[in-house]
């Protein structure tokens, strides 16, 4: 990733953020469930494989711009997805067994998403 | 008014966990100090929340906005993933371990 710091690009990464942290908190409001954090679950494997995917197929093919690619990846994406919550959920849950099935399905299920996404994304690069 | 509270505190969370990876430039400690100091914060808001301290839109602002969006669980997965297809094995436990560990003795600690 690049690491030039222009007000632009604080900029672009400020409006990505609001973006995926407003996504986040929709996506919260609809998918209740009581006991377990499926809402946080789902934004977390979703946003690793989405990134995973456009690391990996932004930097070969030049269809965004550098600025507008951290915008995406480290605004919205980082934004939607969260480690703060996930860790205060696990610490709250009701029960260690639930906890920890919380904490294992977050960390296997991520690793998943995210090779699932590399693999897209090489997949792609190869047919193109 | 609780969609512009989330947003705004996404704008801040954003910015601040990018500036922190460019300061530390080894970006899965950038990552790992974002997310550690972020779910410390927001466990303190957390029992701030729920005992009243704080009100519903701080908490909006600042929990689910700011330390939502300033810590990252895709990016913490993208490294981790990264480390196993360099096969550098030993890196990726040791950085799963201390992202787990740490972060929630602290959080239970505070609760």
């Amino acid at each position: 990733m690049q690491t030039r710091i222009s007000i632009n690009l604080l900029l672009i990464i400020g409006i990505g953020g609001m973006i995926g942290s407003t996504l986040r908190y929709f996506i919260s409001l609809i998918l209740i469930s009581p006991g377990f954090p499926l809402s946080t679950l789902t934004v977390n494997l979703l946003g690793c494989f989405l990134l995973s995917f456009l690391l990996n197929i932004g930097n070969r093919r030049n269809l965004l711009s550098p600025d507008l690619m951290t915008g995406l990846t480290t605004g919205v994406l980082g934004s939607f997805t969260t480690y703060s919550t996930f860790v205060v959920e696990a610490a709250n849950l009701n029960s260690s067994t639930t906890t920890f099935l919380y904490i294992v399905s977050s960390l296997v299920g991520g690793l998943l998403c995210c090779y699932a996404g590399f693999k897209l994304a090489n997949r792609r690069k190869v047919a193109t | 008014m609780s969609i512009l509270c989330v947003a705004a505190g996404g704008f801040l969370g954003s910015i601040c966990r990018f500036s922190i990876s460019i300061l530390f430039n080894k970006h899965t400690i950038g990552t790992w100090i974002a997310n550690l100091s972020g779910a410390i914060l927001l466990a303190f808001l957390y029992k701030w929340h729920y005992n009243e301290v704080i009100g519903e839109l701080v908490w909006l602002f600042l929990g689910i906005g700011f330390c939502g969006a300033y810590t990252t669980f895709s990016t913490f997965g993208n490294e981790t993933l990264n480390y196993i297809l360099q096969k550098e094995f030993g890196k990726a436990t040791i950085y799963i371990f201390f992202s787990l560990t740490i972060p929630l003795l602290a959080v239970y600690y505070i609760f």
